[in-house]
């Protein structure tokens, strides 16, 4: 019997597996080297991200100030202990932390330089624009950044744009604005007569459009999550 | 140099076929040479409008997959000797219409006529697509009413991106045919009017045809309205249409049914 289920079991894989994780090793006083972690993030904002770390306690005594509370800080931070070695000899103060799989050995590669981030350069956003009708049916998709339009949008057609949409015809169909996560995308149309208005994922359906500013010219935005429909005017 | 017209709406019933037949025999009326092909296979109702289903004995796709001549196939209409007619198949359906089947016909029947005049079914498949497929210019059928409108806007769109021309990177010429306008119900304005459907298309307007029974009547006689009764209204509108589809200036006009005293007192004692 014990044998028969032990034939049907489908065998197991062990393999070894080498994972390169980030070593961080605090010092003392904790409030400036959590300064000069902050200003490393703000450099390369994508270093941490998503890779593990070990924590090494050794440059500590353990009776630094906000030891207690350095592991929530690096959570906060979006820092993912996996563990923890260099374990000061009076640990007490440890003993808040989520307990950790402790590590010893390890081999030490050299020392990661962290990338900076590029400065955000100053060129353009690349825009689209169409001076053609948008026929029903149609679907105009565009990541990048805006779109113009300097004709109408007909019922049924679809504009997708990254950034904002920019309609100088009648706006009859569907506006989606701010597809690559930019909550600061606008809709503007020349005639507000949209089937569908939205930004970055919160939408707004046509019989929501104030009455008053149907078929008139119009621009929506995003405040607090949500959709706005505004007279396009001047402001001051 | 032969002009291939497609006749197309996207929605069904707007007098797609009613208008192939009454441009097709206006236009030979004037002694060009046309043909009237229906593409409408499966559901062919052209042989009927245009009297001449007792006389179908080859057609379309038979000539596509090379059962009959091309010869065979036209049916030559007895009232007008330039106009000619190419039924569709009702035992075939729309994918019998292969590309280059078409595109071959349609080469031959540019050699002998001035005017392919293409029916296309209501509809975005197939059946619409070849028909419009090696047109050079276009006639939009809407009737003044919203569905109708957002449905030829989605054809003008297809016209733009999918046809032989368009992959060519030109243009079909698009013209506007506003039928079945009822001036009473414009009157009241319970009806779209022509400003904002044009405004919507975007396309120029090449006729406004009146609603009229002379139409339905026509229909039933199997004769385009153009010949059962050529001083109607309709009739004036088509003739007009035609004019400028053949580059003449003409100023847009609704054309009505004179009614005095005497015609209510004949109808009535009709």
């Amino acid at each position: 019997m014990v044998n028969n289920s032990l034939r049907s079991l489908p065998p197991l894989q062990i393999r070894g597996r080498s994972f390169l994780a980030l070593v961080l090793s605090p010092k003392a006083p904790l409030s400036n080297w959590l300064f000069s972690l902050d200003a490393q993030i703000k450099r390369s904002s994508q270093f941490f991200f998503g890779k593990p770390v070990i924590l090494n306690l050794e440059l500590l005594t353990g009776h630094e100030d906000g030891l207690e509370q350095l592991y929530n800080d690096l959570f906060a931070r979006n820092i993912q202990i996996i563990s923890i070695e260099g374990l000061p000899a009076t640990s007490s103060i440890l003993k808040s932390w989520p307990k950790n799989f402790i590590l010893t050995g390890g081999r030490d590669i050299d020392n990661i330089d962290p990338p900076i981030d590029s400065l955000p350069k100053n060129h353009p956003i690349p825009c689209y624009i169409i001076d053609e009708p948008i026929r029903s049916g149609q679907t105009i998709f565009f990541p990048e950044g805006d779109v113009i339009i300097t004709n109408s949008v007909a019922s049924g057609a679809e504009i997708n744009a990254g950034g904002s949409i920019h309609v100088y015809g009648a706006l009859r169909g569907r506006a989606i604005a701010g597809i690559s996560g930019q909550s600061k995308a606008r809709i503007f149309a020349n005639q507000m007569e949209a089937e569908l208005l939205a930004i970055n994922g919160y939408y707004m359906a046509s019989e929501e459009i104030p009455e008053r500013l149907y078929t008139k010219p119009a621009q929506v935005l995003l405040k607090e999550n949500v959709i706005h429909v505004m007279p396009l005017l001047k402001t001051k | 140099m032969s002009k291939v017209i497609v006749i197309t709406s996207g929605k069904g019933g707007v007098g797609k076929t009613t208008t192939t037949a009454a441009i097709g025999a206006a236009l030979a009326k004037t002694g060009q040479k046309v043909v009237v092909i229906d593409f409408d296979v499966g559901l062919r109702n052209l042989d009927l409008v245009m009297g001449s289903e007792r006389r179908v004995v080859f057609d379309f796709i038979n000539v596509i997959q090379g059962e009959a001549s091309l010869s065979q196939a036209l049916i030559k209409d007895k009232r007008i000797e330039t106009l000619s007619i190419l039924a569709a198949s009702q035992t075939r359906d729309k994918d019998a219409l292969t590309e280059d089947g078409v595109k071959k016909i349609i080469d031959e029947l540019k050699e002998k006529f001035d005017w392919i005049i293409c029916d296309s079914p209501a509809g975005i498949e197939r059946g619409a697509k070849m028909a419009m497929h090696f047109a050079d210019e276009a006639i939009v059928i809407t009737n003044p009413e919203v569905s109708s409108v957002r449905d030829s806007d989605r054809i003008i769109g297809i016209l733009d991106s999918t046809t032989e021309k368009a992959q060519k990177g030109e243009k079909v010429i698009k013209h506007l045919l506003i039928t079945r306008y009822a001036t009473n119900r414009a009157a009241h304005g319970d009806m779209l009017n022509t400003d904002d459907i044009l405004d919507i298309l975007s396309i120029p307007l090449i006729g406004i045809i009146p609603e009229s029974d002379e139409i339905l009547r026509a229909s039933n006689l199997g004769t385009p309205v153009t010949l059962s009764a050529p001083d109607s209204a309709p009739s004036r509108a088509y003739t007009d249409a035609i004019k400028r589809l053949q580059g003449e200036k003409i100023e847009i006009t609704i054309p009505t049914d004179k009614k005095g005293f005497f015609d209510w007192l004949l109808k009535r004692n009709r």
